[in-house]
């Protein structure tokens, strides 16, 4: 390839422009173009490592990736299922050690958010008439795929846990009084059933992003299913401040403490350790969303801990945990939109290793 | 069939999808971009023979592009790139003409008059409720500017050679005809939940229409940005190297309809060959900046069956410079999905010990 300085500059470069662009300041490195040419790199926002100046060039800075068609109902999905799945978790545990408020609680906060997460998933179609024809083959290629068979075996078994819960409406003599009988044991099975899919329902979500060309969900591949998993924790501890009573929910705190600390870790790493990639997170929406989610979820966590004696203090963590959640889906989901928006975060990496002498290569 | 370079690598994609009986070569495009003119002979092929869908005809501010990238309803892009060189790169028959940015004498004096150009432009054209024949206008500008009377008609000096060689600008046009790639590793039939992308037996990658539910993976999934959810339609289409023509010995629309030859059809392996003659002979032609994409089977896709011969950067152009399909990267994506789920359940059992309250 030779070296082609005539026609540089042309087609314009564009940045995306944001917040950031304030803070981007010049590394000493003279002749960067700024405005009609050259994107250049900045500050990571919140002071995480510096992204070193980037020229690129492209199509009159017209974006190379399609945006994601998917709307607000996919992050809806990503957050409804993880809540279903640590809800399950949390209601296994609650029926071995007899904490009847919390099993009731949980089991039906996992079917509500196994039926939400469905129905988002499938209005999100294109032909949503046609939803069934994700049952027609097994890919393990596609996250989507995997996971709607995941969904298949887990939601089930999760509404049969739920349902077991009417069972005390039932009268005590015939072929329903055998079926109230019978209840309790088969919502156990069912239980036992949903816990054991509900890790895999709340991660593969992470695969589903990651398996994309977007880079800032690509990129992220190795972090975001402890994002998504230690998120789901959080939710489904959530639920269980939110629905039980203190003297049942200490589980509940435990797990809503230790999904936050994983989630807010993940999240940490993601934003600060992706290179180029990472400053998709800072972008105005997903960084807006993300603080957000931040705030609430530590808030949570430390209501979990301090307000364990008071019921009002509890419920409103749960609360906090579980609107941080959801947010933390939203932010993740804007991010990686974000970054099909913007060619820089596709062209300025995959030019640098090309200029390393380093392209891909089999 | 699973095999190691299933994921990755180099690869015949139509027999490791099954298609070994009654094998078929693979087809592709070569599309040199050398000798493209941009007359867009390819997408009106294309949209014609595929009933594609009028999708906007706007100019979109920016070169003559009117298409601006592939998508549901744009199976071929023609990208017009402008870039400012000197004529002929200063070769010796070009000696004399002027070198530099355009002169801006006009526009500048259009500006200063109070006149919005754009708002004029739009009533521009006989056929227009108040409007007026082009030539007319065009004649009052260049008197108001303090120009020669203008005629209507093409001068007969070299561009930038009469006396008024203001106003000219060095200018190269880069022109590429851009379409689906039918990679050999494709992120789009690989995500696809619903098998409606398959991998034909020429090895190309097809959408079955009346299988796609419109979930939208594949336009996440593609690394060019080239498959896309039709508006109002809600499935997903993209170029199908013209699977009806192809499977009666035909030639795809696009390339029939080329007047240049810029856009070549036929089997991969022999076409390769020849994209690899041509960058020869015009390296040898001093036209050191041409060069292949998406030719090299050990690439990040595993080579592209359409594949470019571009005269610049691959970015310039609107593509990807080094492209990974991300499928790469599936066993890794799995395992941590795997020990964060394993996290879970340790968590659930830690919260569950100890009995307390």
């Amino acid at each position: 390839m030779a070296p082609d300085d005539a026609g540089q500059g042309t087609p314009g470069t564009l940045r995306g422009t944001s917040a950031r662009e304030a803070r981007v300041h010049d590394q000493g490195r003279g002749g960067a173009r700024r405005g009609s040419g050259g994107g250049g790199g900045g500050l990571v926002g919140g002071g995480g490592p510096q992204v070193p100046e980037a020229d690129f060039r492209s199509y009159y800075g017209r974006p190379i990736l399609k945006a994601p068609v998917w709307e607000w109902d996919i992050p809806a999905y990503l957050f409804t299922g993880g809540l279903a799945g640590g809800s399950s978790l949390l209601a296994a545990g609650a029926s071995v050690t007899g904490r009847d408020d919390l099993r009731r609680a949980t089991r039906s906060a996992a079917l509500v958010g196994i039926g939400a997460s469905t129905y988002f998933l499938i209005n999100d179609l294109g032909r949503p008439e046609r939803f069934y024809n994700m049952l027609r083959i097994v890919r393990v290629t596609s996250p989507m795929s995997v996971g709607t068979w995941i969904l298949s075996v887990y939601g089930p078994a999760a509404g049969a846990a739920a349902a077991a819960e009417l069972a005390p409406l039932l009268p005590e003599r015939g072929v329903l009084g055998l079926a109230r009988r019978l209840a309790g044991p088969v919502g156990s099975l069912a239980g036992w059933a949903a816990a054991a899919t509900a890790p895999a329902l709340a991660t593969y979500t992470a695969v589903l992003l990651a398996d994309t060309a977007a880079p800032a969900w690509h990129d992220a591949h190795r972090l975001l299913p402890f994002v998504f998993g230690g998120s789901a924790l959080a939710s489904g501890g959530g639920v269980g401040m939110l629905a039980a009573p203190l003297a049942q929910a200490g589980p509940a705190r435990r797990m809503a403490v230790a999904g936050a600390a994983v989630e807010l870790v993940a999240e940490r790493l993601v934003e600060t350790r992706l290179g180029l990639s990472s400053e998709a997170f800072h972008e105005d929406a997903p960084r807006r969303k993300l603080r957000a989610s931040q705030a609430l979820t530590v808030a949570g966590a430390v209501g979990a801990v301090l307000g364990r004696r008071s019921r009002v203090v509890s419920a409103l963590s749960g609360l906090a945990l579980l609107s941080g959640s959801a947010l933390t889906r939203f932010g993740v989901f804007d991010a990686g939109v974000a970054s099909t928006k913007d060619p820089r975060y596709v062209v300025v990496p995959q030019r640098e290793r090309v200029r390393r002498g380093e392209p891909v290569r089999a | 069939m699973v095999s190691p370079t299933s994921f990755f690598g180099p690869l015949d994609p139509a027999p490791d999808a099954g298609w070994t009986e009654q094998p078929q070569p693979r087809k592709g495009f070569f599309t040199d971009t050398s000798v493209c003119i941009g007359c867009k002979a390819c997408e009106v092929a294309c949209k014609e023979w595929n009933a594609v869908p009028e999708d906007g005809l706007d100019l979109l501010g920016m070169s003559y592009d009117n298409t601006g990238m592939l998508g549901a309803d744009s199976w071929r892009h023609v990208a017009f790139i402008e870039q400012p060189r000197p004529l002929g790169r200063g070769s010796a028959p070009f000696a004399g003409t002027p070198t530099g940015p355009s002169g801006t004498d006009v526009a500048d004096a259009v500006t200063a008059a109070g006149v919005d150009a754009l708002a004029d432009a739009s009533r521009i054209g006989s056929a227009q409720p108040g409007g007026f024949p082009v030539v007319d206008r065009a004649a009052e500008r260049v008197r108001e500017a303090g120009g020669q009377q203008f005629l209507g008609m093409p001068g007969t000096e070299l561009p930038g050679r009469s006396a008024e060689g203001v106003g000219r600008s060095d200018v190269r046009w880069l022109m590429a005809s851009d379409v689906c790639k039918h990679c050999t590793h494709a992120a789009c039939l690989d995500v696809c939940p619903t098998g409606a992308l398959f991998r034909t037996e020429f090895g190309t990658v097809v959408v079955q229409e009346d299988v796609c539910n419109g979930c939208g993976y594949c336009v996440s999934a593609c690394p060019y940005g080239v498959i896309d959810k039709r508006e109002g339609d809600g499935r997903a289409w993209k170029c199908t190297l013209c699977y009806d023509r192809i499977g009666d010995g035909g030639t795809p629309a696009c390339a029939k309809a080329c007047p240049t030859e810029s856009i070549q059809y036929g089997d991969v392996d022999e076409l390769r060959e020849r994209a690899a003659r041509r960058v020869e002979q015009l390296h040898a032609a001093g036209v050191e900046e041409a060069r292949l994409y998406g030719h090299d089977p050990h690439d990040g896709v595993g080579g592209d069956g359409a594949f470019f011969l571009l005269l610049d950067e691959p970015e310039v152009y609107g593509l990807p410079p080094d492209p990974v399909v991300t499928t790469r990267d599936l066993g890794s994506m799995w395992k941590h999905a795997g020990m964060a789920a394993v996290g879970m359940l340790g968590v659930a059992l830690a919260v569950f010990a100890g009995g307390g309250s």
